[in-house]
């Protein structure tokens, strides 16, 4: 199964355009100042947009989807969550944070609390966290290359990379602005469009039921090609016809399958006779359409207590959103306060229009692309199901452009990541904040993950992203929340609070995505780590003040004048008398 | 007599020069309390602090009210996921249309609010670039 023959010279004018639009960019970028944060010179609509489309990431374009296809009901959740991190944004820190005149968490840091430790474990943070969200995009490239083209997995992990290193390196943030605002607007039509059609082929077949009593079933003979070796449960006797390797034997014809399950080798090319019942990757379990598009059915792959798992995720994304580096540096763009909340409020509107797409391919690809729960791999749902629904030129053309789309969101999402790490690695760690430092630090900062993302292929997208999101709403969560409206707040609880949250949410990353599974409630509490570890986190952080409450920092009320009052009054901002 | 010996070596108290009317007299008033960190200019961005903070707060219970409830909901009556509403299934709407408009009210409403709380305040402290205020604070 592979996409269009459109796809690749869609991606080929994206890579380029992006390219080009930063060349454009570099000839504004002139002094340091231009560099890192476009000047403030960004209107609040250029901004939102700018935002949204550094925002969608891999995980937002194809993982949403693939896990509605997967899961159902309750990963609903992950792109409310998504959205919703940006009201907790605009509720508790945008205007605040720009008052404070902070580029970065690790300046907030500081600015707040005056301690250089607490600075360099914010730099340490926005580092792992930087990286772990960089990752699944590299992956996501690579994912859709081998899709749609069959190249090797690492090929498109390089190409983004390097793309966007270099770019990142050459432009600075005056050049990302306009990519990214781009990216959001063609973003939005890659996945808008298509699902316009989607809809009229749904609506052409009585809108089929998607939550019936049945497991989802091939509704034609289909072809399916395996290219990565996989266990599959078979859970009712079938009998495909299998070209290459299973089970330990050469294969080439029918083959009657009992349920349980079977090995399937790289390369094997399997045809379904129609009506045959989906074999299902093991470990994933072959919902009903009635569990699937039940709430609390399968727990987004955390059946054993999925109110947990689901509270659990609402939390870590809630919050988590606000301590995301890349969304951080974007608000220093914004001339004031007040011009950072309407900004958050357009990205609220940007991102709300934009999530409702991903749903209905999920939904959709259970109908027309059954065929990706052999493999699990139902990231690509999003790039294979124009193709498969409508099929002929009007289907290669949608599946080219939301290939373009996907493309555009590994980008600019990378882009923003790159940023805010290499800000933070060239003032804090590789130099002082030069132009020339920046360049270094971008180039450090996109080879890391990239040589990490060319190892490892086995990792779910949304999964990994999910983690990011909680080791932020474990760190910087509370630090932003009480930093700015708790005056108590000391270094060493802001210290301590940090190193405990992220020590356990980090751990709990490590366990879940280098360690085995495990079930129940270890399980459950490794994966959805964020329902204990934020407010362990918060309450270090309070307890630890309370208990150091002799190291208040002395000049808080001007603090907390300068955090809060209009700029326009000037209060607290004139020379210290 | 020396006022430094009466205060117990504290500065001597400020006077005032009232160069103009009432009103800017007591805005300026506020704004250097402010800037002086004062137990006046404490009350006052306190207020401001707290005012901010509850506007939050309270707009954040509404949506964990409205959409924090919805797991619960759905655990203790399942029959809530089999409720079609305009060709839905209910938690599919809910989730996947309606939380986003929630989400977008709710942040309008607070931009809205929070302006005016800071209205509030700039007109409690007084004009920006008047140069009569500025010369009070010499």
């Amino acid at each position: 199964m592979s996409g269009s023959p459109y796809a690749l010279p869609a991606i080929v004018v994206v890579t380029v355009v992006t390219i080009g639009i930063g060349a454009y960019g570099l000839r504004f970028s002139r002094t340091t100042s231009d560099f890192l944060v476009a000047s403030r010179s960004v209107s609040p609509g250029w901004n939102a947009s700018a935002i949204s489309g550094e925002y969608l990431s891999a995980a937002s374009f194809l993982g949403v989807a693939g896990l509605v296809m997967k899961y159902g009901a309750d990963v609903l959740w992950y792109p409310v969550g998504f959205a919703a991190g940006y009201l907790a944004l605009l509720l508790f820190v945008a205007a605040p944070l720009r008052r404070s005149g902070a580029f970065t968490l690790p300046d907030f840091a500081e600015a707040r609390l005056g301690s250089r430790a607490l600075r360099r474990w914010s730099v340490f943070f926005v580092v792992v966290i930087g990286w772990l969200y960089l990752l699944p995009q590299l992956q996501g490239a690579g994912l859709t290359l081998r899709t749609l083209t069959g190249a090797p997995y690492w090929v498109g992990a390089v190409v983004v990379g390097v793309v966007v290193t270099v770019n990142v390196a050459n432009g600075g943030m005056r050049s990302i602005t306009f990519v990214q605002a781009f990216q959001y607007w063609l973003k939005l039509t890659a996945i808008a469009v298509p699902a316009f059609f989607l809809l009229i082929v749904w609506q052409s077949g009585g809108f089929a039921d998607l939550s019936g009593a049945q497991a989802p079933a091939f509704d034609e003979q289909t072809e399916v090609r395996v290219d990565t070796a996989v266990t599959v449960v078979v859970q009712e006797p079938s009998t495909p016809s299998v070209d290459g390797s299973a089970d330990g034997a050469e294969l080439d014809g029918p083959v009657r399958w009992a349920a349980g399950e079977h090995q399937i080798e790289a390369g094997t090319v399997l045809v379904f006779p129609e009506g045959a019942a989906v074999p299902h990757v093991s470990g994933l379990p072959a919902l009903s359409g009635q569990t699937w598009a039940a709430p609390l059915g399968s727990g987004g792959g955390n059946p054993d207590h999925p109110l947990f798992a689901t509270y659990s995720l609402i939390l870590a994304t809630f919050l988590g959103t606000m301590g995301l580096p890349h969304v951080l540096v974007r608000f220093y763009t914004n001339p004031d306060g007040r011009a950072a909340r309407r900004t958050t409020l357009i990205v609220l509107a940007l991102l709300g229009v934009f999530y409702l797409f991903p749903t209905l391919y999920g939904a959709l690809g259970r109908l027309y692309t059954p065929q990706l729960l052999i493999t699990g791999q139902t990231d690509a749902v999003v790039l294979l199901l124009p193709g498969a629904a409508l099929g002929g030129l009007l289907g290669q053309l949608l599946g080219a452009l939301v290939a373009a789309g996907a493309f555009a969101a590994f980008l600019s999402t990378a882009s923003g990541l790159l940023v805010s790490v290499s800000g933070v690695l060239s003032t804090d760690v590789l130099g002082r904040g030069t132009v020339r430092d920046f360049r270094r630090a971008a180039t450090v900062a996109g080879l890391v993950p990239l040589v990490i993302a060319a190892q490892i292929d086995r990792l779910d997208v949304s999964q990994v992203v999910g983690l990011a999101f909680a080791v932020a709403a474990s760190t910087f969560c509370p630090l932003l929340v009480l930093g700015i409206w708790w005056r108590r707040l000391t270094d060493i609880g802001a210290l301590s609070g940090v190193l405990a949250g992220g020590a356990l949410s980090l751990s709990a990353v490590l366990v879940t995505v280098f360690g085995g599974a495990l079930d129940g409630w270890p399980g459950v509490l490794l994966a959805q780590p964020a329902a204990w570890t934020v407010p362990v986190a918060f309450a270090v952080m309070v307890v630890v003040s309370r208990a150091t409450a002799s190291r208040l920092p002395p000049d808080i009320g001007r603090t907390m004048l300068i955090l809060h009052a209009p700029e326009s009054l000037g209060l607290g901002r004139g020379t210290p008398s | 007599m020396d006022p430094l010996a009466a205060d117990g070596g504290r500065p001597p108290r400020r006077v005032r020069v009232d160069l103009a009317g009432r009103a800017v007299r007591r805005a300026s008033y506020s704004r250097q309390e402010l800037e002086e960190q004062t137990q006046v200019g404490e009350v006052l961005i306190r207020g401001l602090v707290r005012a901010q903070l509850a506007l939050a707060l309270s707009l954040a219970g509404v949506v964990v009210l409205l959409l924090g409830s919805l797991p619960i909901a759905f655990a203790l009556f399942p029959a809530l996921g089999d409720v079609y509403v305009l060709g839905l299934r209910l938690p599919w709407l809910l989730l996947g249309v309606l939380a986003y408009p929630l989400l977008y009210v709710v942040g309008r409403l607070h931009v809205r609010q929070a302006e005016r709380i800071e209205d509030d305040f700039s007109k409690a402290v007084g004009p920006t670039q008047d140069p009569i205020t500025d010369m009070s604070r010499t």
